[in-house]
C-alpha cells in the first residue's frame, strides 16, 4: 500500500499579510481556507476533510470546521508535530484519500505572533512536556540556545564555520528580494551575517528566521476530482515522517529525524536525490537547513557547510535550488510554524508558477520538509515528494 | 559535593521526580539506572526508556562530566546552557556557571554545583573542573 499517485494537491493559497493586527485567528484559517478553495475551482461544500494543528483555536479541528461552515466534513485529525505539522498533514490527508475516507481534504495553518506581541497578548505556545520539564525549564531553555547547541557541535564534530551557514542565509535573501511580500527583501552577504549580532553563540541574528503572523492552506484531492480542475496536477509522489528525541541521554545534536522521514519519502516516491530538482527545506535557523540536507542525503553527513557554501542553494546558480520564495529566513514564519509555507513554494515551483526570477526549469519534482519542536532536544521531522502530471 | 549557591528557579516536580528532586537538596546528582538491563538514563522516570522494565532506580553521580556542546546567550545578562556528558554516560542538560565563557569548549571537563531554589531543592549547574 502506497500513496504514490492517489492523491494531488490541487489548491493553495499563502496570506499575503506579515502583520495582522485587526485580524483574528479563527479570521486567518477561514481567509486561508477560501483562497486555496478559489487557487483550485472548489467550493465549500467539497470539503469532507480537515486537518489543521494543535495551535489552531479550539478543541482540535471541530471549532475551525464550526466557525468556517463546514458541513460534510468525514475526516479529522489535529496532529501536532509543531512547524513540521502541515507536511506530515499533506501525508496523512493522502493516506486518507487513498483508502478512500475522503476526496478533498483541507489544511489549513494561522498565526498572529507579531500582532499577539503588540496587542500584550501573551504567545500561543505549547504546553511543558510533563515529567522532563523539571529537568529543563530552570536552565533557561530559548528556541534560539537549543538550536546553537546543535551548530556548537556540528562545528566541533565537522569543522563546519559560521560563514559556511550564512550561506544559507545569503541564497535565501537572493531569493527573497524577488517576493513582493517577503518581510526582509534586502540581498546580504556572508560577511553581513557573520557580523549581525550573536544571539546564542554561534548562532547570529541573520542565521535566525523573521517572526510574522500569516498562514497558508492546501487542499489535497483525489485522482478523479483533479481531473475535473483546471489547475496543473501536483502529485504526491511520497512522504515520511518521523520523531527524533533525547534517547534517554544518548543525545546526538548532529541530526535530525529527517535521518528516517526522508528515505521513507524517496523510497515511496521511487526517486533519489539526484532526481530533486527543487527543495523547501525548514529554515527556522540556519543550522536547521544544513542538518537536514545532510539527513535527506544530498550530502554526506558532515559535509553540509561544503555543500551550501559559494551559492548552491541559490536558483540559477547552484545544484538545489532551494526556498525560493525567500523562506522563513527572508519571508515568513507564520505562528513561528514554516511547513506549510515550504509545501507552498514547492507547489509552485512544480506548476512553473514560482517567480520568473527564481521558477526552477522543467521542475518535475520537488521535495518539501519540515522540523517541528527543538532540534536541540525533542522534534518531528516530515518529508513530502511532490511531481507534476509526468512523473 | 560543592555547597549550594544564589536562589534559581524552582523544577517542577511530581511524585515521579520528587526523590530525585529531594536528593539535589542533599548536595546528591542521581539518573536512573535500571537493574534489567544496566543502562542509566537521564532524565529518571520509573519504565526504564530503553527497554521498558520497571526495574529501576536511582544511582547517584560523581558530578563529573564533559561538555557535550553548549551555547552563550547573549543580552544584559550572559548565561551559558550546556549538555553535559556524565561520567555515568547520560547527557544532561545544564547551565556552565562560575567561569570565563568566551574560555569554554566542547570537551572541557567540568563539575556539579547546587544552586538551591528556596523550595527544598537545587539546581544541578556545573563548572570548569
Amino acid at each position: 500500500m502506497s500513496i504514490k499517485g492517489k492523491a494531488y494537491i490541487a489548491g493553495i493559497y499563502e496570506h499575503p499579510t506579515r502583520l495582522a493586527l485587526g485580524k483574528t485567528l479563527p479570521q486567518l484559517h477561514a481567509e486561508l481556507a477560501k483562497g486555496a478553495l478559489a487557487d483550485a475551482g472548489l467550493s465549500k461544500d467539497d470539503i469532507d476533510a480537515y486537518y489543521c494543528a494543535g495551535d489552531a483555536p479550539g478543541m482540535g479541528g471541530i471549532d475551525m470546521i464550526e466557525y468556517m461552515g463546514l458541513n460534510n466534513v468525514r475526516q479529522i485529525d489535529s496532529t501536532e508535530t509543531g512547524g513540521s505539522s502541515y507536511v506530515l498533514h499533506v501525508n496523512h490527508a493522502a493516506q486518507a484519500i487513498a483508502t478512500g475516507h475522503c476526496k478533498v481534504a483541507l489544511i489549513t495553518l494561522a498565526g498572529r505572533p507579531a500582532a499577539d506581541a503588540q496587542e500584550g497578548a501573551r504567545f500561543r505556545g505549547g504546553g511543558e512536556t510533563p515529567s522532563a520539564a523539571g529537568f529543563e525549564a530552570s536552565f533557561r531553555p530559548t528556541i534560539v540556545n537549543m538550536y546553537a547547541m546543535c551548530a556548537q557541535r556540528h562545528m566541533y564534530e565537522y569543522g563546519t564555520t559560521s560563514e559556511q551557514l550564512a550561506w544559507i542565509k545569503v541564497a535565501a535573501s537572493h531569493h527573497a528580494q524577488h517576493n513582493e511580500h517577503a518581510l526582509r527583501r534586502e540581498v546580504v552577504t556572508v560577511e553581513d551575517v557573520v557580523n549581525s549580532p550573536l544571539i546564542a553563540s554561534p548562532l547570529h541574528r541573520y542565521d535566525c528566521c523573521v517572526i510574522t503572523d500569516g498562514g497558508g492552506a492546501v487542499i489535497v484531492v483525489a485522482p478523479e476530482i483533479m481531473k475535473k480542475l483546471k489547475r496543473p496536477a501536483v502529485k504526491i509522489l511520497g512522504a515520511g515522517e518521523a520523531p527524533k528525541h533525547l534517547m534517554g541521554g544518548k543525545v546526538d545534536l548532529t541530526y535530525s529525524g529527517a535521518r528516517w522521514s526522508g528515505p521513507k519519502a524517496f523510497e515511496e516516491a521511487g526517486v533519489n536525490q539526484k532526481d530533486i530538482k527543487y527543495a523547501s527545506i525548514y529554515d527556522s535557523f540556519t543550522i536547521t537547513v544544513l542538518e537536514t540536507l545532510e539527513d535527506l542525503g544530498f550530502c554526506e553527513k558532515g559535509k553540509g557547510g561544503k555543500f551550501v557554501s559559494d551559492g548552491n542553494l541559490i536558483s540559477g546558480v547552484g545544484k538545489l535550488p532551494f526556498n525560493t520564495d525567500g523562506g522563513g529566513l527572508c519571508s515568513n514564519h507564520p505562528g513561528n510554524r514554516g511547513g506549510m509555507t515550504k509545501v507552498l513554494e514547492a507547489v509552485r515551483q512544480v506548476r512553473g508558477e514560482a517567480h520568473p526570477k527564481v521558477q526552477v526549469p522543467n521542475c518535475d519534482i520537488a521535495l518539501a520538509h519540515g522540523t517541528g519542536g527543538l532540534l536541540g532536544s525533542r522534534m518531528g521531522s516530515a518529508t513530502v515528494i511532490l511531481g507534476n502530471q509526468d512523473s | 559535593m560543592s555547597e549550594t549557591k544564589a536562589k534559581v528557579r524552582a523544577p517542577k516536580v511530581n511524585h515521579e521526580t520528587k526523590a530525585f528532586w529531594e536528593a539535589t537538596a542533599k548536595g546528591k546528582l542521581n539518573v536512573g539506572k535500571c537493574d534489567e538491563c544496566g543502562e542509566h538514563y537521564y532524565y529518571p522516570r520509573p519504565l526504564c526508556p530503553f527497554c521498558f522494565s520497571d526495574k529501576t532506580r536511582l544511582a547517584e553521580c560523581t558530578g563529573n562530566g564533559v561538555i557535550y556542546s553548549y551555547s552563550v546567550n547573549s543580552g544584559k545578562e550572559p548565561y551559558t546552557i550546556a549538555y553535559v556528558t556524565l561520567a555515568e554516560g547520560p547527557t544532561i542538560l545544564t547551565n556552565i556557571v562560575e567561569c570565563d565563557f568566551a574560555k569554554l569548549a566542547i570537551g572541557q571537563k567540568v563539575k556539579v554545583v547546587f544552586y538551591d531554589t528556596g523550595e527544598g531543592n537545587a539546581m544541578p549547574m556545573f563548572t570548569v573542573a
